[in-house]
């Protein structure tokens, strides 16, 4: 489906981007199922560390995953903007990923595409499919499936 | 693409329906074996094992077809009477089942028919067909003539199938598809394929007239029936039951709204979508009702294999099986079950000769039983044969290092035999391919308990066996008590809560403390009591509220019961109840065994619902079921000691008065100002209906607090409120009653807990709520000049109602017999007592009052024509009506004397007039309805 796609809209494709921290992730938009606000998130005691907890997101129940903890970044600082999230979808079940702000939706094109550098931190190589080179800074993209994957272990 | 698919689809419908097919073949093979003469199964078979052969040369599946066609040749013999039913044969036959069913499963998982040889057991087929096989009851003169007649003149629909050439899928598509394109092709077409199929009907149409007519009867049922019904994709159901489960959400929402909301416009058409819902949920979960025989379907045959196998003889007994049980659940017990009754086949029933030995019947008999019992469904699975060895069980217990000989020593045989439900327990000396493979009754209970079952196991070495599984009637929706530990709140399904414990600091009701567990004295138990809090690490978080405080002082204890294993569950708060949907939780979270799922709230938030079992893993107790047995064995003593459960409550005279606990339905806290008053009477809108008030005497005024206290009784469908001042305490004590006829409502006084205490009549207050509540409510005199001196016996195991009723009894002239349990009464009945009318319990240990009434009504009983009155503190329609099956005449609620005296004159003067015709009693419910 998706190297499908690459042929028929040339060769950009649409990221929304997120920020968490002073980094900037980028989520292929075509996963990506809503993006909210604050929300009332209740904890699940003994779940994993990166598990938030588990929120009704009109009716349905999502699993509210911490990136920050994922990519081993500090804990979010409650001082600055709004916690937001953006709801993914995965084998059936919808997650909702904590990061600290929604950015634009970007097109970007192919050639500024490369994959994983080595150098690049293990535990974000595990969770991440390439790097874009913007203008001005390097853009991550999330490998969603497999950040949850990795989860589920 | 299109024909592929519509093939698939055609493909897809025939597994379905073979499947179906056969595992009714299967059942009725077995049927047939124990039966070889009955006409209307073999031509059932037949016809079944035709259709199947006839949709395969349909679909074109060539090697299903030879099989299914030569298996229904020898059919054919069997249903022409010509070829006797042996095992032999019906093994041959069987064994034609097994290939479909492997050719089946090959079909279902390639979508092709698998490749492989089919030509040995189609020459053993054929040489039972062709009257060759060697057996002497097989040497039918011209068989080699005959077949040909009777392959043909079988049916003629048989014949049209084998005249029609198989279609191809782009044949079959022009045929179906061209009458779109041009009508005269069509006709061409029909015309086409018509010729070979007419040819050999008018052949076929003359012979089978008698065939047609044996089947004709069950054709037309069949039909009828069919019409009435229709398949629906289980995930269709699934589906709607999902959006149901979302609507009942929804509308738990919308009535949370309404509670804050009080007066708004809104409330009556909400009260009717509240209704509605729940009518519709109910519906839904009507459509996901199977019937348990369709777990069961598979085990006659499995017994059947097994006896031959084994060389013993065993009878398989099914009863129940049209009780309905959700398909989810249906589908966790299948394979539990047939394990069970594997193993009672293989462990339990013993080869004829040691059974003849040791005086038995011949034939083992393996008994399975389903039945509804309190929102639960309860299968029995038991069998006569030698019981648990109790010595071999022992000696593995030390073998794996189990269990020490000294404790072992200490331990209850029951105890001991709870031990074939740990991992890796097998008893059976040699393994045979049936079981002793080391997968056990463990993985049994882990199946069981996993759905919010229990097990329990019974067994007498020499007798037999019985396991006794209970398992709720569904998973989809749960009654939740909300609870809340470290600041958040968690469900946990009301089937496991027993009772609710506040302790304090202050009160003498406090939760002490052994190197720092918590335990807790309930009553005269010490119970073993977990944190939530500290169990989930949420410690902290209540520390940071400054709640840590307040939650000190006083904490909930929710009484758990898993078995017969109770522990106790510290909380915070205790909030509502709650009818919460189940939802699975997500796959990150699935191994943290303490929660069963999750949900979302009235309120809209998402909580976790706690499994009782895992909080008791987590809790350190490794082994319900070991602990169950341990906690049964001690309730076995406590029977012996005569104490009642006593609810204590104080009105405004003073005195402190008492009602058994067992009458008292439930306990609730009303608000004064939502009682309403009609015609004088007060009310209170409860679970939907209206429920009557009433206040306990003049010193209880209604309008004096904001809440107050109320106990609630019901009797089958109605229910009364009897407000209170204050709910003092639960108490057990051995009471004695002395009874008084002063106050009305009073039965008379006691003393409990060193205080004089009223024990109240609750039959005076049910009464004074609705006239009509008991029919009979002694008003009118029978006569009375005939109960003098008739004998009574009295059978009930609570010593409490014992001292209450013998003086009543003895007062209106009955000479009196008591007893604390019917097996003293059936050893009176051996020594050549008589009575005139017997009087019993009906939930009482060891023999309820439901066997007991059965063992009366035996053959050759003495006891056959007295009459029996039960009575009971609960009683359900279903109750009353197992209660009537079993020899009762009547039934009465235990707190209503005056119908129990009117009841046994009636009953009396009836027996009297048709004495010894049992049908001359009255079928009522004795006055309850």
């Amino acid at each position: 489906m998706q190297a499908k796609e690459e042929t028929a809209s040339s060769t950009t494709r649409d990221y929304l981007t997120i920020m968490i921290g002073d980094q900037i992730f980028g989520i292929p938009i075509l996963q990506v199922q809503d993006v909210l606000g604050e929300q009332k998130v209740t904890r699940v005691p003994l779940a994993p560390p990166a598990v938030a907890g588990s929120l009704n997101l009109r009716g349905r129940i999502v699993t509210a995953i911490d990136v920050r903890t994922c990519l081993g970044m500090p804990p979010y600082d409650r001082g600055s903007a709004r916690e937001m999230s953006v709801v993914v979808e995965n084998q059936g079940e919808l997650y909702s990923l904590l990061i600290d702000r929604v950015g634009d939706v970007m097109s970007l094109e192919a050639k500024d595409y490369e994959s994983n550098p080595s150098t690049l931190d293990p535990l974000w190589r595990n969770v991440c499919q390439g790097i874009y080179r913007l203008k001005d800074r390097l853009l991550v993209v999330l490998d969603i499936p497999r950040l949850l994957e990795n989860l589920e272990k | 693409m299109g024909r592929y698919f519509y093939m698939d689809d055609l493909i897809g419908e025939f597994l379905t329906e073979t499947n179906e097919s056969l595992a009714a073949l299967d059942l009725d093979m077995v049927k047939l074996e124990q039966n070889p003469n009955d006409k209307n199964l073999i031509s059932g078979i037949f016809r079944l094992m035709h259709t199947v052969k006839g949709t395969c040369g349909f679909l074109g599946l060539s090697r299903l077809e030879m099989v299914a066609h030569r298996a229904e040749n020898v059919m054919g013999r069997f249903r022409d009477g010509d070829l006797e039913v042996t095992p032999a044969y019906v093994t041959l036959i069987f064994e034609s089942f097994d290939r479909i069913k492997e050719i089946v499963a090959g079909l279902e998982e390639t979508g092709e028919e698998p490749q492989g040889d089919d030509s040995a057991l189609i020459e053993k087929l054929d040489a039972v067909f062709e009257g060759r096989d060697g057996n002497p009851s097989n040497g039918t003169s011209g068989a080699d003539v005959i077949p040909e007649s009777v392959a043909n003149a079988i049916d003629p629909l048989q014949a049209l199938f084998d005249a029609t050439p198989v279609l191809s899928p782009d044949q079959f598509d022009t045929i179906v598809g061209v009458p779109e394109n041009d009508p005269d092709d069509a006709a061409m077409a029909m015309e086409h394929s018509a010729p070979p199929a007419s040819q050999p009907a008018p052949q076929a149409a003359a012979a089978p007239a008698k065939a047609s007519m044996a089947g004709g009867d069950d054709h037309t049922k069949e039909s009828a029936l069919a019409a009435q019904s229709l398949r629906v994709n289980v995930d269709v159901l699934e589906n709607l039951m999902t959006l149901v489960s979302e609507l009942v959400l929804t509308r738990n929402q919308l009535l949370q709204i309404l509670r804050v909301q009080k007066e708004t416009e809104f409330s009556g058409p909400l009260q009717r979508l509240n209704h509605v819902v729940s009518d519709l949920q109910e519906g839904v979960m009507k459509t996901r009702m199977q019937p348990i025989g369709n777990a069961w379907s598979k085990l006659p045959r499995i017994i059947r294999d097994l006896s031959v196998e084994l060389n013993k003889k065993i009878e398989l007994v099914m009863l129940g099986q049209d009780t309905e049980l959700d398909r989810q659940v249906l589908d966790m017990i299948k394979d539990p079950l047939t394990h069970m009754v594997r193993n009672s086949a293989d462990h339990g029933i013993e080869i004829p000769a040691d059974r003849v030995k040791v005086g038995k019947p011949e034939t083992g008999k393996v008994l399975l039983n389903a039945y509804h019992e309190g929102g639960h469904i309860i299968i029995e699975i038991s069998d006569d044969g030698k019981g648990l060895p109790l010595a071999k069980i022992k000696d593995k217990i030390i073998k794996n290092g189990l269990a020490t000989p000294e404790e072992l020593a200490a331990m209850s045989d029951q105890a001991i035999q709870q031990y074939i439900f740990k991992a890796g327990f097998s008893t059976a000396e040699q393994v045979t391919s049936v079981s002793g493979r080391g997968v056990g009754m463990d993985v049994v209970r882990t199946n069981i308990e996993k759905i919010g079952g229990s097990i329990v196991l019974k067994s007498v070495e020499g007798k037999g066996s019985t396991f006794l599984i209970k398992i709720p009637l569904t998973l989809a929706i749960v009654s939740a008590l909300i609870v809340e530990a470290g600041g958040e709140r968690f469900a946990i399904p009301q089937l496991a809560v027993r009772e609710l414990v506040l302790a304090s600091h202050k009160s003498s009701v406090k939760i002490e403390t052994i190197k720092g567990t918590p335990f807790f004295r309930l009553r005269d138990q010490l119970l073993p009591l977990v944190s939530l809090r500290d169990l989930l690490g949420l410690g902290g978080a209540a520390k940071k509220d400054g709640q840590e405080n307040s939650t000190a002082d006083s904490r909930y204890i929710i009484v758990t019961q898993i078995g017969a294993y109770q522990f106790g569950i510290i909380v915070d708060r205790v909030f509502d109840t709650e009818e919460i949907v189940v939802k699975p939780v997500s796959r990150i979270l699935k191994d943290i065994e303490i929660f069963s799922g999750n949900t979302i709230l009235g309120d809209g938030s998402v909580i976790m619902i706690l499994d009782p079992n895992g909080v008791a893993k987590a809790a350190g107790e490794t082994d319900v079921s070991e602990a169950s047995s341990r906690v049964q064995s001690d309730k076995g003593n406590e029977y012996k000691q005569e104490k009642t459960a006593l609810l204590l409550f104080n009105t405004g005279d003073g005195t402190p008065k008492a009602v058994p606990l067992s009458l008292v339905a439930r306990l609730e806290e009303i608000e004064t100002e939502k009682v309403e008053s009609s015609n004088g009477r007060h009310m209170i809108q409860y679970r939907g209906q209206l429920m009557p008030l009433v206040p306990f005497d003049s010193t209880v005024n209604l309008k004096s607090d904001p809440t107050k206290p109320v106990l609630v009784f019901s009797d089958n469908t109605s229910t009364m409120g009897l407000v209170v001042n204050e709910i003092v305490d639960i108490t057990e004590e051995v009471v004695n009653v002395q009874i008084s006829s002063s106050g009305t409502g009073i039965i008379g006084s006691a003393i409990i807990g060193g205080r004089a205490t009223d024990v109240v009549d609750i039959g005076h207050y049910i009464r004074s709520t609705d006239k009509n509540w008991f029919k009979n409510h002694g008003d009118e005199a029978y006569g009375q000049q005939s109960t003098q001196g008739r004998r009574v016996l009295l059978v009930d195991d609570s010593p409490f109602f014992r001292n209450m009723l013998t003086p009543l009894l003895k007062v209106a002239g009955y000479n009196v017999t008591t007893l604390d349990n019917p097996i003293t009464a059936l050893e009176m009945r051996e020594n050549g007592e008589k009575f005139d009318i017997i009087v019993s319990d009906i939930e009482m240990p060891d023999m309820d009052g439901f066997e007991f009434a059965r063992k009366v009504r035996e053959e050759n009983s003495r006891w056959r024509d007295i009459p029996m009155v039960a009575l009971t503190s609960h009683a359900t329609q279903q109750d009353i009506d197992h209660g009537l099956d079993v020899g009762f005449s009547r039934y009465i609620a235990k707190f209503d004397r005056d119908t129990l005296l009117s009841t046994l004159t009636e009953t009396l003067v009836a027996n009297e007039s048709a004495p010894p015709a049992r049908a001359g009693y009255k079928h009522t419910n004795g006055g309850l309805q």
